[in-house]
C-alpha cells in the first residue's frame, strides 16, 4: 500500500538548477544599464551639437532671428519667421482638416461600426500609418496637386478675385497646385491614422455602462458622443491631436513635395511657401559657414516646439487611464 | 420554517396590497430572447404590477437583467440580440418597430449595477435628461432639479455643490443621483439592474429606503443577487432559471411559503 507523503528526501533530489556565476548576472545589468543610458547620451548629443551649431545664429542675429522674414543666402542675412510661419500654418490647416475626420472615423469605429466592418476598417487606417512619407510627398505631388489646381484653385481664383479679404487667403497667383493648402491637405492624410487610432482606443476604455446608461435616458446617439463620451474621453482627446500635430510640425519629404519652397511670406494658403523641415532639407546639402549655422538654430527652434507638443500630449493622454 | 428575515409587518401589507385589483403596467407575453443564435428567455409570460416593486431574482445567468433589458430596448444598441413576442406597456407593444426607443427610454427609467454619473456637474446630470425632451424656463428647471434631488435623499447633501462635478460624490450619492436623473423624467417605469451590489451596506440601506418612498409614484422593477434585499423591499417577485420563468407570485408567499421546489432550494441558498 502506498504511503502519499509530501515530505521530500532533498538530499536525494537530482540538481537540477546550474550555478550560475554572480559575474555574469552583473554584467547582464550593465548592459542594460548601458542600453538605456545609449538613448539618453544620444539625445543629450543631438540637443548640445544643434545648440553648439546654432549658437552662432542666434547671437548674430538675436531674437531678431525668429521674428525676422529675411532669408538671403548672397547677403547672408536669416530670419525664420517665414519658416515658422509656415510650419504653423500648414500644421494648424491639417489639423483643422483632419482632426472632424478622424473624430468621425473614431465615433464611428466605437459606437456605429457594425462588428464584421470594425476590424477591416481599423487595418486600413493602421495601413494609412504604415505609408512612408516619400509616397505621401510623390502622390502629393504628381497625382494631386494638378487636380488640386485645375479643379479647385483655378475655379476659387477667378471666383474670389477682387474680393475684400477672401480675395487675398484663396488667390493663387500661379495655380500650380502645389502650396501651403496643398502642403495642410497632405500633412491632414498623414496624421488621420493616428489621431483616428488613438481616440479610438480613448473611446473604447470608456465604461459600456456608460454609454448605455446614456442611452437609457433617451440620448440619440449625437447626444451621447456629444454630451457624454467626449466629454468623459475630454483631455485625452486633446493629448491625441496633439500627438498628430506633433508630426504634423516634424514632417519633412511629404511636405517638401508640395509646399513649393518659397522663401517669402504670403497671405494667401494657395502660394508656395515654406516650413522649418522643408527649408533645411532644401538646403542643407549646400550650407555653409552662417547658413549651415541658421539652419541648426532653426532645428533647435523645430526641435524645442515638437518637445513640448509631443510632452503635453503624454500627459493629456495618460489622464484618461488615471481614472 | 424560513431562513429569510422578513420583516413581517410590511409583508403582510404587501400581500394585501397583492390580493387587492392592482392594475398591470407591464404585460409581457411570450417574450423570447435571441443572442445571436443562443436563446436565453424562453417563452416568458408575466405582468408587473402598477405602483408595486417586482424583484427579479435568480441564479448568474438566468435571464433577469436580459428581462430587465428589454423594457426599455437597451439590448438593441447591439444588432446581434433581439427579442420576440409582446411587451405591453399601457396596452402599447414597445417590441413593435415603429415604436420610438428614445421616447421610449424617458418613460422607462434604467439604473444600472455601478453609479454612471455623467461627465458634467451635478445640476446637469438631472438638467441634462430632462433638457432632452422638455423646454424649460430656468427656474422651471432649478425647481425640477430640486424636486429629483428631494425625491432621490440627495437633496441636502448636495444643495451647496450643485455646480461641482457629480464624479466628486461617494459611491453611493453617485447612484441616488443616477435615480435622480432617471425620476426627473418622469417616467412610469423604473428598471434598477442590481442597483446596490457596488454599495456599502449603509449607502444599501439608504438606496432601499429611496426605493420604498419611490413606490408611491413608480412602477419599480428590480434585479437583484440578494435574497434579503428581494424580500424587504418588494411585492411581488418573479423567480428565473435558466431563462425560464419559474415562480411568480407575492413577494411574502414566495419567500414562506413557494410552490416549486426549485424556488425553495435557490431562496433558502441549496443552491444558485
Amino acid at each position: 500500500m502506498a504511503v502519499v507523503s509530501d515530505k521530500v528526501n532533498l538530499s536525494s533530489m537530482p540538481a537540477v538548477r546550474r550555478r550560475t556565476s554572480p559575474a555574469f548576472d552583473q554584467g547582464f545589468r550593465w548592459a542594460s544599464y548601458g542600453s538605456a543610458l545609449i538613448v539618453l547620451s544620444v539625445l543629450a548629443g543631438i540637443i548640445g551639437t544643434m545648440m553648439y551649431g546654432g549658437w552662432p545664429a542666434f547671437r548674430e542675429f538675436g531674437f531678431g532671428f525668429i521674428t525676422s522674414s529675411a532669408w538671403n543666402v548672397g547677403k547672408d542675412q536669416y530670419g525664420a519667421w517665414v519658416a515658422i510661419a509656415g510650419t504653423l500654418t500648414s500644421a494648424l490647416i491639417a489639423l483643422v482638416i483632419g482632426v472632424p475626420i478622424s473624430l468621425g472615423i473614431a465615433i464611428f469605429l466605437t459606437q456605429l461600426c457594425p462588428p464584421w466592418l470594425r476590424r477591416p476598417v481599423s487595418t486600413v487606417i493602421e495601413l494609412l500609418a504604415a505609408v512612408p512619407s516619400i509616397i505621401y510627398g510623390m502622390w502629393g505631388l504628381f497625382v494631386f496637386a494638378p487636380l488640386f489646381a485645375k479643379y479647385v484653385q483655378m475655379p476659387l481664383t477667378s471666383i474670389v478675385e477682387g474680393m475684400p479679404i477672401l480675395g487675398t487667403v484663396l488667390y493663387a497667383r500661379v495655380p500650380s497646385g502645389v502650396g501651403m493648402m496643398t502642403a495642410g491637405i497632405i500633412l491632414a492624410i498623414m496624421i488621420i491614422p493616428f489621431i483616428a487610432s488613438i481616440t479610438r482606443d480613448i473611446l473604447d476604455q470608456i465604461p459600456t455602462v456608460l454609454r448605455e446608461s446614456a442611452y437609457g435616458i433617451g440620448c440619440t446617439t449625437w447626444e451621447v458622443v456629444r454630451h457624454v463620451l467626449l466629454p468623459q474621453a475630454g483631455v485625452s482627446i486633446i493629448g491625441a491631436v496633439m500627438l498628430g500635430l506633433g508630426r504634423a510640425l516634424g514632417e519633412t519629404m511629404a511636405v517638401t513635395f508640395v509646399i513649393g519652397n518659397a522663401n517669402r511670406l504670403s497671405l494667401s494658403l494657395f502660394d508656395p511657401s515654406s516650413t522649418i523641415a522643408s527649408r533645411i532639407a532644401n538646403e542643407f546639402n549646400e550650407a555653409s559657414g552662417m547658413q549651415m549655422n541658421a539652419l541648426l538654430a532653426l532645428g533647435c527652434i523645430l526641435f524645442v516646439v515638437t518637445f513640448i507638443v509631443l510632452a503635453l500630449a503624454r500627459l493629456l493622454i495618460a489622464r484618461v487611464k488615471t481614472h | 420554517m424560513s431562513t429569510i428575515a422578513v420583516d413581517t409587518s410590511s409583508a403582510i401589507g404587501n400581500a394585501a396590497a397583492a390580493d387587492a385589483d392592482v392594475p398591470v403596467r407591464i404585460a409581457v407575453k411570450n417574450l423570447e430572447f435571441y443572442y445571436g443564435d443562443f436563446r436565453s428567455l424562453k417563452n416568458i409570460s408575466l405582468d408587473f404590477y402598477d405602483r408595486q416593486v417586482t424583484a427579479l431574482i435568480g441564479p448568474s445567468g438566468c435571464g433577469k437583467s436580459t428581462l430587465l433589458r428589454t423594457f426599455n430596448r437597451i439590448y438593441s444598441l447591439y444588432p446581434e440580440q433581439r427579442a420576440e413576442g409582446q411587451i405591453l406597456l399601457d396596452s402599447q407593444n414597445i417590441l413593435s418597430p415603429s415604436i420610438d426607443v428614445n421616447e421610449l427610454r424617458a418613460r422607462v427609467g434604467m439604473v444600472f449595477q455601478k453609479p454612471t454619473p455623467f461627465p458634467m456637474s451635478i445640476y446637469d446630470n438631472i438638467a441634462f435628461g430632462i433638457r432632452l425632451y422638455e423646454r424649460l424656463a430656468k427656474s422651471e428647471l432649478d425647481g425640477r432639479v430640486e424636486e429629483a434631488l428631494r425625491k432621490a435623499a440627495l437633496w441636502d447633501e448636495v444643495k451647496d455643490k450643485l455646480r461641482q462635478s457629480g464624479m466628486g460624490l461617494s459611491g453611493g450619492q453617485q447612484q441616488r443621483l443616477c435615480i435622480a436623473r432617471t425620476i426627473a423624467q418622469r417616467p412610469e417605469v423604473i428598471l434598477l439592474d442590481e442597483p446596490t451590489s457596488a454599495l456599502d451596506p449603509i449607502s444599501t440601506g439608504k438606496i432601499e429606503e429611496l426605493i420604498e418612498q419611490l413606490r408611491s409614484e413608480f412602477t419599480i422593477v428590480i434585479v437583484t443577487h440578494n435574497m434579503q434585499q428581494a424580500a424587504r423591499i418588494s411585492q411581488f417577485t418573479a423567480f428565473m432559471y435558466l431563462g425560464e420563468l419559474v415562480e411568480f407570485g407575492p413577494t411574502t408567499r414566495m419567500f414562506m411559503n413557494p410552490s416549486k421546489k426549485q424556488t425553495q432550494d435557490y431562496i433558502t441558498g441549496r443552491f444558485g
